[in-house]
Formats: structure tokens, sequence, C-alpha cells
């Protein structure tokens, strides 16, 4: 057993609202940069529908995360590393920047420096690449936001994989959940398995996967090697970025941004323990749909002393030990189930872990055809159906969303039955296999969701790891070389590209 | 002057393409990269990377080893000077029609599609455009070569390489009376390695070879000072 912590996460989808609040700030902080415009390190997605970048669930297509060879070992799907190599000049199954969308801004100038004319002024787009005008946008980062779009389009949702999808065209069965999306932070990256010069890792002490920009080649591997398409490459400096899961804000005990600023409540961030040993045994199991339990398999419990005496010998310090047994994670997916891993098909074992929406109870269980269980609605006559939840988070197991489902409307039925009508429903609590006082819990976490509930983040012990007293006066967080913003404009070596949005009403950063 | 440029000029270049890699490397790392632009366009960009790159790095070792590895060698395997051109001829003519075409089809979509022109800086065009020059100036060479193959004209090149390599102060008198298109080639690929390092050439001195004997696929990093 090798102990080593992590800090995971989940998303209360339940309680999404799909206002964009975590994607929008977390653009500001990250990248609002030239040459990652087109980057969301987190993004809403409204499902059903075929996401950023489009169609980014099919790895038949894409060929993202890993897959089981006959010798029962994983190999990332995108071929094994000669493989990679191989495909270095041109890399095939890269998707273009039109997969995402082309970045543009609009003449805003052209709103007041506009002569007098017949018709009204408007502000019309411009690429951000290649400053030329663009006529008419074809696509955005959020483009089937509540459901917009054709059906049609947004039916080639991947997870839709065993439904009758033509029922859930039709208006009266139409159903639509949000999904925020961020790196995944996975236990075992597809991306730094395909990452040919070893620029992408994992840390050790608190499991971010980070890129080092110094190393990295721009080989753009690591972008068709994560199945959530959550790396992205800067066209302008020519090396991959993705989500730093805001770890200078982490290792200082705060929330990642995304979290901080999410008005629903919805995310939560907690220690989680793991053994590193069995990483690639719960990788590799046959069944993509043990890969959920698998990985269970592999969180330790922080109350267990034999786990916390190994971690102290892998060198976890105390506070981390006690922040994971306090760890909202843990609770979430250990003790009450509700909690999964987004796709774990793709075998990348994810810790950024979602609970399913409940939805409204279709017209047919309203009128009393379908069955209503005393106070419990039947969870099959929801809305979303199950199995498109299970597509999405259990590789289509639909048994533990039933039974995550079930626990979160006995927890309404319990909560409701005691602060309307006093009486404590003991029943209810029984019948999805919890008890009161996990119920109280639940309800504390999940609804009133105290910040200190939510994020119990232990700060970084620099003092383990560095001599603090060389970084004083530094630079603190720059992308280039040293104390430089990262731009080459100008410098000896690289030399600056030609600007392109001279013509655009502002120019973010002098070349 | 044939001295200055094929017996000192050598020396200027391979200092340059050496020393100025050295420092790129290490005071400007974030610089250090392949500045592929495959992502704004794919078109063309497939087709035409891979039968540029393979074709120029066959190009690349057949040079290497046609130059530096010297004639006793061949001799010893029973390879003519003559036998050696020829080969040299056919496998080098092959390969650079190929790079030629797929530097062709680069410099087409360099130039002409405006994505991957608005985001290209001066030395991105210049070298693409330089290098396909050197592979047309490498061609036109190939049949010069295939004429004179009884006169061994071959051996000079190697003389002069492996005299530049053995820091022989005559070395440059081996290309006193070559034709003017070898001359041309030898220095414009003197002048590439001078500008190796202030272009996105570097990407050559990282081929990631060593990712295939890599130990496994997942890499960890603590800050840990005693681990």
């Amino acid at each position: 057993m090798k102990v080593r912590a992590q800090i995971g996460k989940v998303l209360n989808l339940d309680k999404c609202i799909g206002c964009h609040t975590c994607s929008v700030t977390c653009k500001n902080v990250w990248t609002s940069r030239d040459g990652v415009e087109y980057a969301w390190f987190n993004n809403v997605e409204t499902k059903p529908g075929i996401g950023y970048p489009k169609d980014w669930e099919n790895q038949k297509r894409w060929n993202g995360g890993w897959e089981r060879i006959s010798s029962g070992k994983i190999r990332p799907k995108q071929g094994a590393k000669w493989r990679i190599l191989a495909n270095i000049f041109a890399n095939p199954d890269l998707p273009e920047i039109d997969d995402f969308y082309e970045p543009f801004d609009f003449d805003y100038d052209h709103l007041k420096s506009a002569p007098e004319m017949e018709a009204f002024p408007t502000a019309r787009p411009r690429s951000k690449i290649s400053g030329l005008r663009m006529e008419k946008i074809e696509w955005g980062p959020n483009w089937e936001e509540i459901l917009g779009g054709e059906f049609e389009k947004r039916s080639k949702d991947y997870n839709f994989e065993g439904i009758q999808k033509d029922i859930c065209g039709e208006y009266k069965n139409t159903f639509m959940m949000y999904l925020p999306r961020l790196c995944e932070h996975c236990l075992n990256p597809a991306c730094v398995a395909s990452c040919p010069s070893g620029a992408i890792y994992k840390r050790e002490e608190d499991g971010i996967v980070l890129i080092d920009q110094e190393r990295c080649r721009g080989w753009r591997m690591c972008v068709s090697g994560c199945p959530y398409k959550k790396i992205y490459y800067n066209w302008e400096s020519g090396k991959s970025e993705k989500c730093t899961f805001c770890y200078p804000r982490i290792e200082s005990g705060l929330p990642t941004v995304c979290s901080e600023t999410c008005v629903g409540r919805i995310r939560y961030l907690g220690v989680m323990l793991y053994d590193a040993d069995r990483i690639q045994e719960a990788a590799s199991v046959a069944n993509e749909q043990a890969l959920y339990d698998a990985q269970l398999g592999l969180f330790l419990d922080p109350n267990d002393p034999e786990v916390q005496a190994a971690a102290r010998a892998e060198g976890v310090p105390e506070d981390w030990i006690i922040s994971a047994q306090k760890s909202p994670v843990w609770k979430m997916a250990m003790d009450w189930k509700i909690a999964f891993p987004l796709h774990p098909e793709y075998r990348t074992l994810p810790m950024v872990w979602y609970i399913p929406p409940l939805s409204p109870i279709q017209n047919a269980a309203e009128a009393g055809a379908v069955g209503i269980d005393r106070d419990m609605p039947d969870v099959k006559s929801l809305r979303i159906p199950v199995r498109y939840l299970a597509n999405l988070l259990t590789a289509g197991d639909e048994a533990p969303i039933v039974s995550a489902l079930e626990r979160m409307l006995a927890m309404r039925a319990y909560m409701r039955s005691k602060t309307i009508d006093g009486v404590i429903d003991l029943e209810v609590a029984k019948r999805v296999g919890l008890d009161p006082l996990q119920i109280d819990e639940m309800y504390r976490i999940m609804s009133l969701a105290d910040y200190e509930d939510r994020f119990v983040v232990p700060t970084t012990h620099r003092e383990m790891v560095e001599d603090a007293y060389g970084l004083r006066g530094g630079c603190g967080f720059t992308d280039g070389n040293q104390c430089s913003v990262g731009s080459s404009g100008g410098k000896l070596f690289g030399g600056g590209r030609r600007s392109v949005d001279a013509s655009l009403p502002f120019r973010r950063r002098k070349r | 002057m044939n001295q200055f440029l094929f017996g000192i000029f050598p020396y200027i270049a391979l200092t340059v393409l050496a020393v100025g890699s050295i420092i790129r490397y290490e005071r400007d790392p974030f610089t250090w990269k392949s500045k592929s632009s495959q992502l704004l366009r794919r078109k063309q960009l497939i087709m035409g990377s891979v039968l540029f790159h393979l074709g120029v790095l066959v190009i690349f070792f057949g040079h290497l080893f046609g130059l530096l590895v010297p004639m006793e060698i061949y001799e010893a395997m029973g390879v003519t000077p003559q036998a050696k051109a020829l080969a040299a001829g056919i496998g080098g003519g092959i390969a650079g029609v190929i790079a030629l075409i797929g530097g062709l089809l680069l410099a087409h979509r360099r130039l002409m599609d405006p994505r991957v022109r608005a985001t290209s800086s001066f030395a991105d065009t210049g070298i693409l455009l330089l290098l396909i020059v050197q592979l047309i100036l490498g061609l036109i060479s190939v049949p010069i070569s295939l004429s004179k193959l009884a006169e061994g004209e071959v051996v000079l090149f190697m003389n002069w390489a492996f005299g530049i390599f053995t820091f022989d102060p005559t070395a440059a008198s081996n290309l006193e009376h070559v034709n003017i298109i070898f001359k041309l080639h030898i220095l414009l690929g003197l002048i590439i390695f001078i500008l190796f390092p202030f272009t996105r050439l570097v990407h050559i001195l990282s081929a990631p070879l060593r990712y295939l004997w890599r130990p496994g696929y997942q890499i960890v990093r603590t800050r840990k000072s005693n681990a």
C-alpha cells in the first residue's frame, strides 16, 4: 500500500443552475490571453448535446483515453508509444480549432466612429486569429445553451446509447441538465501517458496534473490523448495548457476560483487518500461497468488507523489526514455513494465527481399512472432517463445511479416530514440504507452547504519541500522565462508574430 | 575567398549553432518548441508535414553518414566511390523529391491560409522557404553529380567534411574546383546552421526518442527534497 493524497472535487449537478459564473471567473483568471481565447479550462454544457469541443465524448472519433488490449494491459487509445511517435509530424486525432470555435471579437469602435448612414451601425465579428471579418458565427463554446439548436444535431450525444432517443425529441418528453466540466486531475491520466516530452506530470502531494511549460515542445499528443478534451494547445505560445486546479490557491488552503465563485454552491473540495500501488490494476479491469467500483476500491478510509499509519510513513502531513476525515468528497463518494466519476469507461480514474441531478416527475406519474411509492416517486419516472445519467457517470450501470437518486429523494422526504410534520420518518431512511444521522449530515452538507463544509482544503506544507527564503521577492506566477511575461515578441529567440488584431478596438498586450 | 567560405565560415556556423542552441535552451526554454499550426488548419498539413519530415530525415542521415563516415570504411565493405555516389544520388534524389513536395504543400499553406499566415513569424516563413531552396539546390546537384560519377567527385566532399571536423587547415582546397551548385548548396547549408538556434528548427534537438523507453506511462513529481 502506497498512500497518496489528492484534492478531489464533487459537483452537485442537482443544484447547478447553469449560470456560467465558474467559466467566466476561470477565464478571467487563467485564459484571458492571446492563443487561448478559445480555451475554457472550465465550461458548462447543456446536456443532451454534443458539447465543446464538438462530439468530445465520442472516442471512436477522437481516440482519447485508454483501451484495454487482449493481454489485459491498458494503453492509450490513440496508440502505443511507437504509434504516438509515428504520428508526431501530423496528429490524425487532433481536433481543429473549429471543433472548439474560432475566437472572435467585435468591432465595437464602429458603433461610435461610424459616419451618418441609413442603417444603424452594428459591431460585426472579426477573427482573433487571422483578423479577418467573420460573416457568420457558426459555433461557440456554449452553442447548445438551454437546448439551443435542432434536436437532430444534439441527439448525436453519445450518452443516448441504449435510449430510444426519438421520444426524447418530443416536446413533452424533452429534458435537460447542465454539466460543468474541467480537467479531471485523473489518477491514471492519459495526457501524461501521451506526452512524448514528459512535460506533463501529476503532483505527488495533492494530485494536481500540470504541464511544465518549459519542457513542453508542442507535440500536441496530450490534446488528443485526453478523452475529456481538457488540454488546449495555445496557438500563440505553441505550448499546451490546461486547468491548473488553481494550484496557487489550493496550496494556500483556498478553493479553486470556479468553486469559490459558484453561486449555486454546487462544488465541493476535499482530500482523498488513495492507494497508488493499485492504480494500474484498477484501471485495467475487464468490465467497463466495474471501473466505478474499482476506483472506489482505491480510496483509503482515513479513519482506519492502519491507513493513517501508512499515510504518515509516506509523509502525508497530519492535517491532511485530519482533512481527509472531514472531506466532503469522501462522504459523497464513499459514505453516501451519491457521487460518480465522469465517464469511468475512459479508464483514466477521474477525480472530479458528479452527483446526478433529480428532475421533474413525468406528467404520467403526476396523473397517478406511474408508481409513486408512498412519499417517494419512482426514479424511473423522473424526466431525465436513468440510463442517460448512467451512460454519463457509470458506463451504463443503472443500479448505482438509481440508488443515489433514491437517497437524494429520501433525504427530501425525511427532512420534509421532520421540519413540516415534526415526525422522524425512520422508514424512508431505512428504505435507502441510510441512518438518520447520515441524512442530517447529507442535508447539512448538500442543502445548506456552508463554505467550511464545502471546502476542506489543507494548506501545502511548504516548509517540508523547499526553502521559502530563496523565493521571497520572486515573480509569483508567470508562464514565461522566469520574470518575463512569456511573450517572445521582439526577442532574439522566436521573434514576435505580426499583430493581427491591431484593427480591433483593444489589444491585450503590447508586443 | 574559397578559404574563408569553406575553411573558416564552417567553424563560425557550427559555433553559432552550438552556442546559440545552448544559450536558448538554458535561458529561454519557454520558446523551445515545434510551433505546430495543426490546430489552426488541418488541411494540407497532414500530407505536407509527413512527406516533408520523412524526406528531410532521410536526407539528413544520408548526409551525416555519407559525409562523415570515412571512405576507408566504405571500401572495407566493398563500396566504391562511384557506387556510393550513385546510391546517394538515387536515394537522395527520391527523398529530395518527397521532401520538396511536402515542403511546397507546407509553403503554400503557410502563405495562402489566412490563419496560418497571420500567426507565422518572419522566421517561420523564411526558414521554410530557405529549406525549399536548399532542397532544390540539392536536387539540381544530383544530375551533375551523376554525370561525373567516374571522376569520383564525391570523395572531395567527404575529404572536406572530414577535414573540417579534424581541424585540417587545407580542407577548403577540396572544394576549389567543384561546380558552383555544390558551393551554393554547402553555403546555404551553413547559413541554415547559423539560423538554426533562432528559428523553430531547434525542435529537431528535442526529438522525443526517450519516450520509447521511458519506464511506464505515468510521471509523478514530488517537491519533497528528501524523496
